[in-house]
């Protein structure tokens, strides 16, 4: 079994690699200290065009299944938007314009690994297995949302920001502890870097070498704070090298450079190199949530500049010019998902059923005494009521 | 054995019959923690179950969150209570939510073991006592030992027990006296007070660190003022025993609850309004409380003065018996 509290035993020797500063010779007092490099990976610019030296090799099918997703998880996004707007849904927190980097990191997940992800994430869930109307439930206020779909090892998320990044590092060190062979990955927003508890789990991986990947999705706002408000340098990745994490910026709209990046954060962490951070730098091209009013804090020009920059029609350029799609198989897919999420609002309407008699039920594996009186008290609430 | 080592015998027994079992916190290893509590349990189980973590307890309880998850059965250890607001956040955001979270997909079977109260001469943020907060906060359970014996088996429960855990240990009794702790596991249920010493006159209420001016309190009673005190023994402070507190406020009309945390929104204010829910009709007297005061812990020249003790006790009594209805 590997060993968790890092690779050495903790002899009291005197040659610990201790912090120490080695004796000097004379004129020599100030040395530079290297803290590591940092790579900016782009594969698929803004226009479309591929840097074929580090293309990554991608079959047919799946670079198919990626650009499906990304379309579908516009349309989801945009759907419940509309659902929102119309009453059907809570506050949801949409995601336009950070398709490259969910469909990106997610492509090289394995069944066996475990997924934690951020409240922004859903295409990356519709990608391991939720279903759309688990999410619209999810979203919608339905209690039954939150329940992980089964044969999927993924963490529900957390509304906090940022407190469900621990966890996940706890999972990682579980796996590492029982020597399994599995990894982690979790996402958070740049908001999230703000968050002590971020930090710590940083510094937990980074100690024990937990197999986890740290996908830090930076577009560039938290609600209304941009990234420079935010943080002292805008280059997040820079945050990894001094907790021992290699760590990388990607272009977050380009989904072969996710892909690529993520993939090599895997492979280390499989191999018992430990944690990565990939920073992946993208743009909420939509407000906050449904509840966000953007034209407050960003120009109309900022967005157009993003616009410009798409995820999906990159993509779309890249597979145009691949030959691997056409326009009619564009036409295609977009209606095909329009009327799986149409589809899907369908079943969520069906399903859609409040349940107030369970609220009770999943507090503990068996109710203690009090709460089976408070349990009864409502009951009796809901009956006075009439509701079922 | 004292406390220290029944909390250790109880860690080494579930750590020898399940491998989930693991150990962590700061300075549990090598050390032994700073109590000794987690003593020898690196050298028997390894670094891989017995874990020294960063400084950093929401880190702590935030990790074994993960671990649980994956179904490993963590005891955590967060050094003093008055560390646990650190962890406030990992605490209230997931160790109490998951199970309901994800309708019982994954629920926390984890312990977070951390000392309590007054009466060791510390410095500040060491001798707090908190229980209210986790007992207000839904999703956990809260637990207090009063000796070795008993600290022994509801560390037993508290691990097999499918549902977070707040452990809280009354530092001031680590080594203050020893029992005998039955070398087999014995186990109290969680959620069941105890009855410890009979009598007609008044129950007396408490748990923890506090047991013991509340006994010495009865023995007085009893010798010097011919006053049978009826003590209860909570263990569990969530969930909270109504029922014997019930039984016996029921039949001795009269209550003082003494714990050492502040009363504003206590556990004592707690317990009261259950006795008023359930037992109105039986009371003689209004009930007392002798608590800790709403300041925050004095510096340690002047703890003794913070901490209720059994004059004070014996006062409370003494007044509630010549109650005049």
């Amino acid at each position: 079994m590997p060993a968790i509290s890092g690779d050495e035993d903790r002899a009291m020797t005197a040659d610990r690699p201790a912090a120490t500063i080695a004796p000097r010779k004379k004129g020599m007092g100030r040395k530079r200290i290297d803290l590591g490099e940092l790579e900016d990976v782009q594969i698929l610019n803004e226009h479309g065009v591929v840097d074929e030296a580090s293309e990554p090799t991608i079959d047919g099918t799946d670079l198919f299944r990626i650009y499906r997703t990304m379309v579908l998880t516009r349309a989801v996004d945009r759907r419940m938007v509309n659902m929102q707007r119309q009453g059907e849904m809570g506050t949801f927190a949409p995601g336009e314009g950070q398709e490259a980097t969910q469909i990106g990191q997610i492509f090289p997940v394995t069944d066996k690994d475990w997924f934690s992800p951020s409240y922004r994430s859903f295409g990356a869930q519709l990608w391991r297995g939720w279903t759309i109307e688990g999410l619209l439930l999810l979203w919608g206020g339905y209690f039954e949302g939150f329940e992980v779909p089964a044969g999927v090892n993924d963490l529900p998320f957390s509304i906090v920001v940022g407190s469900h990044i621990l966890p996940a590092v706890g999972v990682a060190m579980g796996i590492r502890m029982r020597g399994d062979d599995a990894i982690v990955l979790t996402n958070f927003g740049d908001g999230a870097l703000s968050q002590g508890v971020v930090s710590e789990a940083f510094n937990f991986a980074a100690v024990y070498k937990a197999p986890i990947v740290f996908v830090c999705e930076n577009n560039g706002y938290a609600i209304s704070t941009p990234i420079e408000h935010q943080a002292g340098t805008i280059e997040l990745a820079r945050r990894g090298p001094g907790f021992g994490i290699p760590s990388v910026r990607v272009d977050g709209n380009d989904v072969l450079a996710m892909i690529v990046t993520t993939r090599a954060a895997l492979e280390r962490a499989r191999s018992g190199g430990g944690p990565s951070l990939i920073e992946a730098v993208t743009y909420r091209m939509s407000a906050h949530t449904t509840a966000d009013d953007p034209k407050v804090y960003r120009s109309e020009e900022e967005v157009a500049k993003w616009r410009a920059r798409c995820p999906i029609a990159r993509f779309e350029k890249y597979l145009l010019n691949k030959g691997l799609l056409d326009h009619k198989t564009i036409d295609r897919i977009g209606k095909e998902c329009e009327q799986e999420v149409r589809a899907a609002r369908e079943r969520f309407r069906k399903r859609a059923k409040a349940r107030p008699r369970e609220v009770f039920d999943f507090m503990f594996q068996k109710l203690p005494a009090e709460l089976e009186a408070q349990k009864r008290e409502y009951l009796a609430r809901l009956d006075r009521k009439g509701v079922e | 054995m004292n406390m220290v080592e029944a909390l250790n015998h109880a860690l080494d027994k579930n750590m020898a019959s399940d491998d989930r079992v693991c150990v962590l916190g700061q300075d549990v290893g090598v050390d032994g923690g700073v109590f000794r509590v987690t003593k020898g349990l690196l050298q028997k189980y390894g670094k891989d179950r017995v874990i020294d973590t960063p400084l950093a307890e929401a880190g702590i309880i935030g990790t074994a969150v993960g671990m649980a998850i994956y179904g490993l059965r963590p005891v955590a250890e967060i050094q003093f209570s008055g560390f646990t607001m650190q962890a406030f956040d990992q605490i209230e955001q997931n160790m109490a939510r998951f199970r309901n979270r994800t309708r019982n997909r994954y629920p926390i079977p984890m312990v977070m073991r951390t000392p309590y109260g007054g009466g060791i001469r510390a410095v500040e943020h060491h001798s707090e006592s908190r229980e209210a907060y986790w007992a207000h906060t839904p999703g956990l359970k809260v637990v207090a030992p009063s000796g070795p014996r008993n600290a022994c088996a509801l560390l037993h429960a508290a691990i097999a027990d499918p549902d977070p855990v707040i452990f809280y240990e009354p530092k001031a009794l680590y080594r203050a006296f020893r029992e005998e702790v039955p070398d087999e596991p014995e186990t109290i249920a969680l959620g069941k007070a105890a009855v410890v010493r009979e009598g007609t006159d008044i129950t007396l209420v408490s748990y923890g660190a506090m047991m013991r001016p509340t006994l010495d309190a009865a023995d007085d009673l009893k010798d010097l003022y011919k006053i049978g005190a009826e003590v209860i023994d909570l263990l569990s402070i969530s969930p909270l025993d109504t029922e014997t507190l019930v039984d016996s406020v029921s039949a001795t009309g009269r209550c003082v609850v003494v714990h050492e945390g502040p009363r504003t929104c206590g556990i004592a204010a707690e317990i009261i309004a259950r006795i008023n829910e359930h037992a109105f009709e039986h009371l003689l007297a209004p009930i007392k409380r002798i608590t800790g005061y709403d300041i925050h812990f004095p510096y340690f020249q002047c703890e003794e003065h913070y901490l209720p003790d059994a004059e004070t006790i014996i006062e409370a009594v003494r007044e509630t018996m010549q109650y005049d209805q």
